[in-house]
């Protein structure tokens, strides 16, 4: 995957947040987001490792060993940050105090389904707080690419890698596409980019429906 | 119970565990652990057959990695074992037990201890692989696993500041799982970088009252 592919889902999720929203982002592409917002889209970061006003990373010489977020990197805190125990922070993903949760997936079924803290086969040792945020996040985005490094599709008619939550996922991203968990079934809402439908369906491994948005008029 | 006496060393804090005991160390990774006690438990302790309850099994060679390597782990319950490589050899190797616990699940579960709950109910982790063995009850027709409340025999937790009562304030990230580990426990230590004199701590910014807190050690 180019840098360049995974800034372009990375942008389309960001249009997705809302100013003053809270957001809790994942490893990997979810980490581009804050990057891309617009201007004037202020959105506070929350790390379950226990702080909400995450700011950017530190410079060398503001390196402080009591500060890091959920991927153990160092951060700062933003004016009026807080801090908390791991108890509280979960209590605010799981009592549906987080806004919109930004996460990489493995697969995502068409029925919403999420995989993505272990693959069959290998290690199943590290969940961390994966399935508490899939569960309890108000909005739960995915970011991933349309297929795997072996060229495997990533949406699925039934997820096969450990399961992280059942019907989780709110939208899907892609570089191809967008779809939005309707009804209990994913469907196709936005092509990105010169994507086709049908290079959209040649990519899924299970049927969709199709519902396209124009974004311009909405 | 508040400290009797001052800070003690910490290989004498130590000596409170014994052989098959669980053992509940915060941290999240190494930010907020109590990296004296762990080294004093390294070396100047022989207790092993040790469960430990920690978000992580520490690093290669760092923190709890040094107990590990030790061989004196016998099983772990964890939200991330995956941090030390050596930790995930240990356990396909079968020379140590893994328990995987969602790290919501994980510091409500140790908070549950604490605050003499006997489980509660999560949607979390239901119709996952970590639902094996849990009971699951349909409530307003959505799926949630009973979880039991993690108790422990000593907890050793990490605080910026205490005072000589043992009230703790943490600091930054640092806090994490210590609050709740502090409650948790028969017998608590905890590790400061600083003591100072009761009352120089704000009342209204102690996050662990001193009952909690049996026995202070200084960092080193």
């Amino acid at each position: 995957m180019t840098d360049d592919v995974k800034i372009s889902i990375a942008a389309r999720a960001a249009e997705e947040l809302r100013s003053g929203e809270v957001a809790n982002l994942g490893i990997g592409i979810p980490n581009l987001v804050p990057g891309l917002l617009g201007d004037d889209t202020n959105v506070i970061l929350h790390t379950e490792n226990g702080l909400l006003g995450v700011g950017p990373r530190p410079g060398d010489d503001e390196l402080d060993p009591d500060l890091i977020d959920a991927a153990k990197q160092p951060v700062t805190a933003l004016s009026g940050a807080a801090y908390f125990d791991s108890a509280q922070s979960f209590a605010m993903i799981r009592g549906g105090h987080i806004d919109v949760a930004v996460l990489g997936a493995l697969q995502v079924s068409i029925s919403g389904d999420i995989a993505n803290w272990a693959v069959p086969g290998k290690d199943v040792l590290g969940v961390g707080g994966a399935m508490d945020l899939v569960v309890g996040a108000c909005r739960v985005l995915v970011t991933m690419t349309a297929t795997s490094s072996t060229g495997e599709p990533k949406v699925v008619s039934e997820c096969t890698y450990p399961l992280t939550a059942r019907g989780g996922a709110d939208v899907v991203i892609t570089e191809l596409s967008v779809f939005r968990l309707r009804e209990g079934a994913l469907v196709l809402t936005e092509l990105l980019g010169d994507a086709t439908v049908e290079q959209v369906r040649a990519a899924t491994g299970g049927p969709f429906d199709v519902d396209l948005e124009d974004r311009r008029a909405a | 119970m508040a400290i009797a006496s001052g800070p003690i060393e910490p290989e004498e804090a130590v000596s409170a565990i014994r052989s098959g005991d669980t053992v509940m160390v915060g941290g999240f990774g190494l930010v907020g652990a109590p990296l004296t006690l762990i080294d004093a438990l390294v070396e100047s302790s022989d207790a092993d057959e040790l469960t430990i309850v920690s978000n992580n099994i520490g690093e290669p060679g760092r923190g709890l990695g040094k107990l590990l390597r030790q061989g004196r782990i016998k099983r772990g319950i964890s939200s991330y074992f995956t941090s030390n490589p050596e930790a995930v050899a240990a356990v396909n190797a079968g020379e140590i037990e893994a328990t995987l616990v969602p790290q919501g699940t994980f510091a409500e579960a140790i908070r549950a201890a604490g605050a003499g709950i006997a489980g509660f109910l999560t949607p979390v982790g239901a119709g996952t692989l970590l639902a094996e063995g849990k009971e699951e009850h349909v409530v307003d027709g959505v799926p949630h696993l009973l979880e039991r409340p993690i108790h422990a025999d000593v907890a050793l937790v990490y605080a910026a500041r205490g005072d000589e009562l043992g009230n703790l304030w943490y600091r930054r990230t640092a806090r994490n799982f210590n609050p709740l580990m502090a409650t948790a426990a028969r017998v608590t230590i905890a590790e400061v970088r600083e003591i100072v004199a009761a009352g120089e701590l704000e009342p209204e910014s102690i996050h662990t009252p001193h009952l909690y807190v049996d026995e202070l050690v200084l960092s080193r």
